[in-house]
């Protein structure tokens, strides 16, 4: 498993990338092989709309689960990624990269610092499995 | 050994947790005089005796094998081939319980997928589920569709007032709590023009009927761009046997085709069980609630059947779940799969035509009768409205009377069609029956 430096997660398993005023959201590398073969990806969110942090955007659908996708931060929606529709694939195959889900204007910078980084995340997930 | 799984300890224990002494303290809303009262129930009789008494209650009914039967309004009355019983009764299917398991029902959920297939080819949709409970339930899971596409954002529902009035009513029954505004239908005269006025940004569907509730077939192409101008969701409520003949609804650009199956080789057994049918659009089926059978290849290459999309429903969604439907009429749809499958297209089509030309001729000769008028000049399938000069009821009664069945008395659906009757006429009707019907109408007009 893998969890890069520069992103930051939830306890939902969603990562974020700050881009500047922007972030870029997807699933964790543990989510993807917890959710095993990824069939769909749904954004139930319209770009322009501001959601609040923890507001559902969206969900993903494998083999045998569907999982709810959440807001880590509050933003509008600015981008959501078409790849998704035909290859939902990627979100296994490179869930940090070409499988971003959103992109999203910030609202709120300050509550990108209450999300944990990569080490307390990978605590995080010990706990949960132990 | 009394097989009586609690202890006195046990029911002790349960009752201390809910807080009372004694079992009778949970009837204590319930009079003391009312909970034993006395039956005053007959002397015990012996089985012998007991089907005697219970043949002649049903010899009591109006059967419509013996009867001129005139009646629709919803449920019709089709000749069933015998091969639709037959192949109901095998054992294998005789379960109305989901095959979760493909390995052991391969031929359960073949007939899913076949059933999925001739609604989708009848309804000119991409996929049909394997069935709701019934055309009414079907048409409020329409509405929770086009909700859940709108993500809740749009509150309006607008139905047509030729919609079957039950199906009205279950709509709004099924949907109450959720504020919507459910309109369209309370003015018998709001046409497709009214309609459409009502169409606005906070539409999610509109709905409509097809033939509707009283017999009319309408176009509704320009109605269905005008309904998806306004970004909702177009939903057609079918008489499935009616499109053996008609333009599938696919066509007037449906979002949602719904309808009443029983016409499919159902019998009409006091009202039920039914069919829901339900078909939608590819890009509408992760929202569609019900069973999906799906045909897929196993490991050794061969051709097999599973259910499919299963992440959307209700068992790993949970509360997330586009719909809590979860039961379906698995048996009533293999009956309708039989069915249809027994008269292929052409017998379906032939069917539907003997429905149409009966109908018509038998319009066309109450029509010239004194006393009795064809209510409108719209197109219809097999059922019209006649405008009566004497209550309904009355001439009913008189009719059976002559062992005829007569029409749906519309007074009871609609205010301002008092003294209308809807008279349906199927294949079953031979001419000879509907001669019967026009010469006793003739004839109570003149007693």
């Amino acid at each position: 498993m893998d969890y890069p430096e520069d992103l930051r997660y939830t306890t939902n398993d969603e990562w974020l990338r700050v881009d500047g005023e922007f972030a870029v959201t997807g699933v964790s590398d543990y989510a993807q092989d917890q959710l095993s073969d990824v069939v769909y990806v749904e954004v139930t969110a319209a770009i322009g709309e501001t959601l609040a942090k923890g507001d559902a955007f969206g969900m993903v659908e494998s083999v045998k689960a569907a999982a709810d996708l959440y807001m880590p931060v509050s933003g509008t929606l600015t981008e959501v990624n078409e790849a998704l529709s035909e290859t939902p694939e990627l979100v296994n195959m490179e869930p940090y990269t070409s499988a971003w889900i959103i992109k999203y204007q910030i609202t709120d910078p300050s509550q990108v610092d209450d999300l944990m980084d990569s080490a307390a995340y990978v605590t995080h997930l010990k706990g949960k499995n132990s | 050994m009394a097989y009586i799984p609690h202890t006195e300890k046990d029911r002790q224990e349960m009752l201390d947790v809910i807080g009372v002494q004694r079992i009778e303290d949970l009837y204590e809303a319930i009079p003391q005089d009312v909970r034993f009262p006395d039956l005053d129930l007959p002397p015990a009789l012996s089985e012998m005796e007991i089907l005697e008494e219970l043949q002649a209650y049903a010899e009591a009914n109006v059967e419509t094998r013996h009867f001129n039967y005139f009646l629709g309004a919803g449920a019709y009355n089709h000749f069933i081939p015998s091969v639709v019983d037959h192949m109901l009764l095998r054992s294998e299917f005789y379960t109305a319980y989901t095959p979760y398991q493909p390995e052991i029902s391969q031929g359960t959920l073949q007939v899913i997928f076949e059933y999925q297939s001739l609604i989708a080819n009848l309804t000119g949709m991409d996929v049909s589920n394997a069935s709701h409970y019934d055309g009414s339930t079907a048409l409020a899971e329409a509405v929770i569709l086009a909700l859940h596409q709108h993500r809740f954002k749009r509150e309006k529902v607008i139905l047509s007032p030729g919609i079957h009035p039950q199906f009205r009513h279950v709509v709004r029954t099924y949907l109450q709590g959720l504020n919507l505004e459910i309109v369209g239908d309370e003015n018998l005269d709001n046409g497709q023009e009214n309609l459409q006025s009502m169409i606005d940004d906070d539409t999610t569907l509109v709905a409509v009927q097809y033939p509707d509730f009283l017999g009319r077939i309408y176009d509704f192409s320009s109605f269905g761009e005008a309904v998806h101008t306004a970004g909702a969701l177009f939903c057609v409520v079918v008489n499935p046997l009616a499109l053996g003949y008609l333009k599938p609804p696919s066509e007037f650009g449906a979002d949602v085709v719904v309808g009443e199956g029983q016409p499919l080789g159902i019998p009409l057994s006091f009202g039920g069980p039914y069919l829901g049918i339900f078909a939608t659009l590819d890009r509408y089926v992760r929202k569609m609630a019900g069973r999906l059978a799906g045909e897929t290849e196993d490991s050794r290459g061969q051709r097999g059947y599973v259910l499919t999309l299963t992440p959307r429903e209700q068992h790993i969604r949970r509360q997330r779940a586009t719909s809590n439907i979860c039961t379906n009429q698995g048996l009533i749809a293999l009956a309708s799969t039989v069915y249809m499958s027994a008269m292929g297209k052409h017998g379906l089509r032939q069917v539907a035509e003997l429905c149409y030309q009966k109908a018509h001729y038998a319009a066309a000769e109450i029509d010239s009768l004194k006393g009795y008028r064809l209510w409108n000049s719209d197109p219809f399938f097999n059922e019209f409205v006649i405008s009566c000069s004497h209550p309904v009821a009355e001439i009913n009664d008189y009719l059976l009377d002559r062992e005829i069945v007569g029409g749906f008395d519309l007074g009871r659906a609609y205010e301002n069609l008092k003294d209308h009757m809807l008279l349906a006429v199927t294949e079953l009707n031979s001419k000879d029956q509907i001669d019967a019907l026009v010469s006793a109408l003739k004839e109570f007009d003149h007693a």
